[in-house]
């Protein structure tokens, strides 16, 4: 389906990064011409207009941390499923995380994954290959095989599982600085978190579930911030969940040390407060936090001390969240909340403006993890990948609505700022006035 | 914070629809010496001895029995008092048997090995003529691989009335309670409570320090709870009801044992047994089990028995008039010594006689009245438990 050229589209009226209006003509996969010149250009080339007055105009989303769950369990999701519910959530770009059956530790994997993306064809699917053969964490898989393979893997991570062996962590650090690699770690110290099922806190101590210390994360964000500054390598940490480890970043990137850190939606807007109803929709890896950490986590991306917001998107089967809390897998779905989730937390507060929202959902995410044709500036020559907002609507979220297989969204029968209109992948919509803009077999 | 966020926080605690049970209704007219099964159908002409109308505040129960935060004071008292009044009515008679529940169904759904609780249960139910499902995990569709909810379908279709969980996991009955129409009694559910096991302790401390007057509460008594707190839902549940009931706790333990955040529990907390007992009208020791050892929690059994072991000593620093308790299964000569077990003031068995009385009262006010546990009553959820804890945690 991508081969298909991609026809000529005006946006007209649209404000990019929600400043001053101006069309964008869309042509050949890229933006050809912006402003006046754009509506004269579009009636040569006898484009198609679409009203984005009042609209908000922005580059497609990018999101460094999804769970596909293909291969292995396309019960949950698929690519071509999961590709839908990003489209539809604004982004043009998903990074997969590598935690499948069997694990993404090779090229054959990581290419099996992107053929499937590319597909598909609704957003760029760019694999995620794991830091350690099996996600076992023992040894190095063949990260340079997967660097040079048709995937071209950046990103490395054990995401799921902590690389806890300090110097195992610190070769992998060292190794993928030959091809421009990066490692992703899930900060979670094991030992402090066996059987941990929420945020340890006065709630998890009277809802007698295991408790997942604040700690635990900051242990590791501080290990490997340090070892990242040794080695002179790239780090980054995935899902930060707490005040503490916001602040060893922050600290960190004083230093000079290569760190990154991106944030999820869920860690923006909810809190452990949500395990008192004991259901497993709210049960996540790491945990939901406290109020006061929503708070230091907006700051920190509203200040750039964490870089990006990614979704950590997990589709989970019915039978797997239709469970008492233990037995449950921790995940939530988020690639068709994200934008919304954020507009609510960060926008409306006034700690981000739409500028921002693209830094830290598109252009950081994409520079992270070297996806060149994503994450541009809105102008003349670029790609034409776009996602256009209605900051104004107001939606209610529903799970059985959600273009993913699963329905696991913790924001189920919540009304969210913010809907996605259109999507361009390369000029081509992906998403029309709200719809998907084509068919997709799961 | 958004209202977006704070609006999504639930309760955990559900109080359904109460049961209207005004006061002295539940036990109608004293019996005539009739036959215990004459009696028509649930709730008409109990032969429960008469009910002080003028004793008993009008309490309410919830449909479920999920955490002793459930009951407000008066609705604890009132299964405290229908105890009593239960006890009062089966002491005199050769058939011990009540038709209280005829044609109601209790399932016992135990995923946890526990035999003392379900036996307990299982005796309250029949003694209420009720019939008595037993579901345990093991040898049934539980341990092919089906789901609790997929169990509470099941029962469900089955027309049970209620339904008393126990589970390894915390929540568990919390879940049930979503997807079943009767009642669910939490009967052990992982680390986080335990209710009618308080309710039954509560029942043998009024018995001993308020003579056991319906009505009374335990307001001024001191209570010392010693032991593997953490992973203890007998201490959460004895907490929180004990407190409901004026009495002051003070949980004792190592601070490996004690969960984060107790100092926001109403109670006081010390790491220090001797301190603690002297004054106590009575002792709770909860078992603690050896394998916690290996999770570092205290060094040996030996060491943890020497600061934290009830023994004949520290026995003789409570209130002369102060009893020892203990919901078992012991580990004798770790927490607790034989010679205390056995001893002066020990309330041990009499703790499980007390458990089948407690367990009939519960079931009865919760099934007998024809308000609670009915099929239009979805479930709606209360916006506070009765109980609060501190407000330290509300960041």
């Amino acid at each position: 389906m991508s081969h298909v050229p991609a026809g000529s589209v005006l946006i007209r009226g649209g404000a990019p990064y929600g400043e001053r209006p101006a069309d964008v003509l869309l042509s050949g996969g890229r933006i050809v011409a912006m402003g006046r010149d754009a509506a004269a250009h579009a009636d040569a080339a006898d484009a198609e207009q679409l009203d984005a007055a009042g609209l908000v105009v922005l580059p497609g989303l990018v999101d460094l941390h999804a769970h596909l769950r293909e291969p292995g369990a396309e019960d949950a999701e698929t690519v071509a499923t999961g590709s839908a519910a990003a489209a539809l959530g604004g982004y043009t770009a998903v990074f997969a995380m590598p935690n499948t059956e069997p694990a993404a530790d090779t090229a054959g994997v990581v290419e099996q994954v992107y053929r499937l993306g590319r597909e598909v064809g609704l957003v760029d699917v760019q694999p995620i290959g794991a830091v350690t053969v099996g996600r076992r964490g023992t040894q190095l898989a063949e990260l340079a095989a997967m660097a040079t393979s048709a995937a071209r893997v950046r990103v490395f991570s054990d995401d799921g599982d902590c690389v806890s062996d300090p110097l195992l962590m610190r070769r992998a650090l060292e190794y993928v600085k030959a091809f421009g690699g990066v490692i992703a770690q899930h900060a979670q110290e094991p030992r402090l978190t066996v059987g941990a099922q929420m945020h340890e806190g006065p709630l998890s101590g009277r809802l007698g579930l295991a408790g997942w210390p604040a700690v635990a994360e900051e242990a590791i964000v501080a290990r490997d911030c340090l070892l990242a500054g040794h080695v002179g390598s790239r780090l980054h940490i995935c899902h930060l969940s707490t005040a503490g480890a916001a602040e060893l970043v922050a600290a960190a990137k004083a230093r000079g040390t290569a760190v990154t850190a991106e944030v999820t939606p869920h860690h923006l807007l909810l809190t452990d407060a949500c395990a008192a109803s004991y259901d497993p929709v709210f049960k996540v890896n790491p945990p939901l936090r406290t109020e006061a950490d929503t708070h230091a986590l907006r700051r920190a991306l509203a200040d750039g001390v964490i870089d990006v917001v990614a979704t950590d998107h997990a589709p989970h089967a019915r039978q797997d969240k239709e469970t008492e809390w233990a037995a449950a897998r921790p995940g939530m779905l988020g690639l068709q909340t994200a934008l919304s989730v954020v507009a609510a937390s960060m926008v409306e507060t006034g700690l981000l403006d739409w500028r921002g929202v693209a830094r830290v959902m598109s252009e950081n995410p994409a520079r992270i993890g070297d996806l060149g044709e994503h994450g541009r500036p809105i102008a003349v020559g670029e790609p034409a990948n776009l996602t256009v907002v209605d900051p104004a609507a107001r939606w209610t979220v529903r799970g059985a609505e959600l273009a993913s297989l699963s329905r696991n969204t913790p924001f189920e029968g919540r009304e969210l700022p913010a809907a996605v209109r259109w999507t361009f992948l390369r000029g081509r919509a992906t998403v029309r006035d709200g719809s998907p803009a084509m068919e997709v077999f799961a | 914070m958004t209202s977006l966020q704070t609006s999504l926080h639930t309760s955990p605690h559900p109080a359904g629809r109460p049961a209207d049970l005004a006061a002295g209704e539940p036990f109608g007219t004293p019996a005539a010496g009739g036959s215990p099964t004459a009696a028509p159908g649930p709730g008409a002409a109990d032969p429960l001895p008469g009910a002080g109308t003028d004793q008993m505040s009008r309490a309410r129960l919830p449909r479920h029995l999920l955490s002793a935060a459930d009951l407000d004071r008066p609705a604890a008292i009132q299964v405290l008092d229908t105890a009593e009044r239960i006890d009062q009515a089966m002491a005199g008679r050769e058939v011990r048997k009540l038709p209280t529940l005829r044609g109601r169904t209790v399932v016992n759904l135990f995923y946890e090995d526990s035999t003392r609780t379900r036996i307990s249960f299982e005796v309250a139910a029949k003694r209420l003529s009720a019939d008595v499902i037993n579901f345990s995990a093991k040898g049934s569709s539980v341990s092919k691989g089906e789901s609790l909810k997929d169990t509470a379908l099941t029962l469900q279709a089955m027309g049970a009335d209620a339904v008393v969980c126990r589970h390894s996991a915390s929540g568990a009955p919390h879940r049930l309670s979503g997807w079943v129409r009767g009642s669910v009694v939490n009967a052990g559910d992982g680390t986080h409570e335990h209710p009618t096991q308080a309710l039954l302790d509560a029942f043998t401390l009024r018995r001993h320090l308020a003579g056991g007057r319906t009505g009374s509460a335990l307001d001024g008594r001191r209570v010392v709870i010693v032991g593997d707190v953490l992973h203890s839902r007998v201490a959460r549940s004895n907490v929180l009801l004990l407190h409901t009931l004026g009495a002051s706790v003070t949980l004792v333990a190592p601070p490996t044992l004690l969960p984060v955040g107790v100092g926001d529990w109403p109670c006081a907390v010390s790491y220090d047994l001797d301190d603690a007992l002297p004054g106590a009208d009575a002792v709770m020791m909860l078992r603690v089990q050896r394998e916690r050892m290996d999770g570092a929690f205290f060094p040996t059994a030996r060491e943890y028995t020497r600061r934290y072991g009830l023994d004949l000593r520290r026995r003789s620093l409570i209130d002369p008039g102060g009893i020892v308790m203990h919901p078992g299964p012991m580990n004798r000569g770790m927490e607790i010594s034989p010679a205390v077990a056995d001893g002066d003031g020990s309330v041990i068995t009499e703790q499980v006689a007390n458990g089948v009385t407690v367990r009939m009262a519960v079931l009865y006010l919760l099934l007998s009245g024809e308000g609670a546990g009915s099929e239009a009553d979805t479930g709606e959820r209360s916006a506070e438990p009765a109980v609060q804890y501190g407000e330290g945690e509300s960041r």
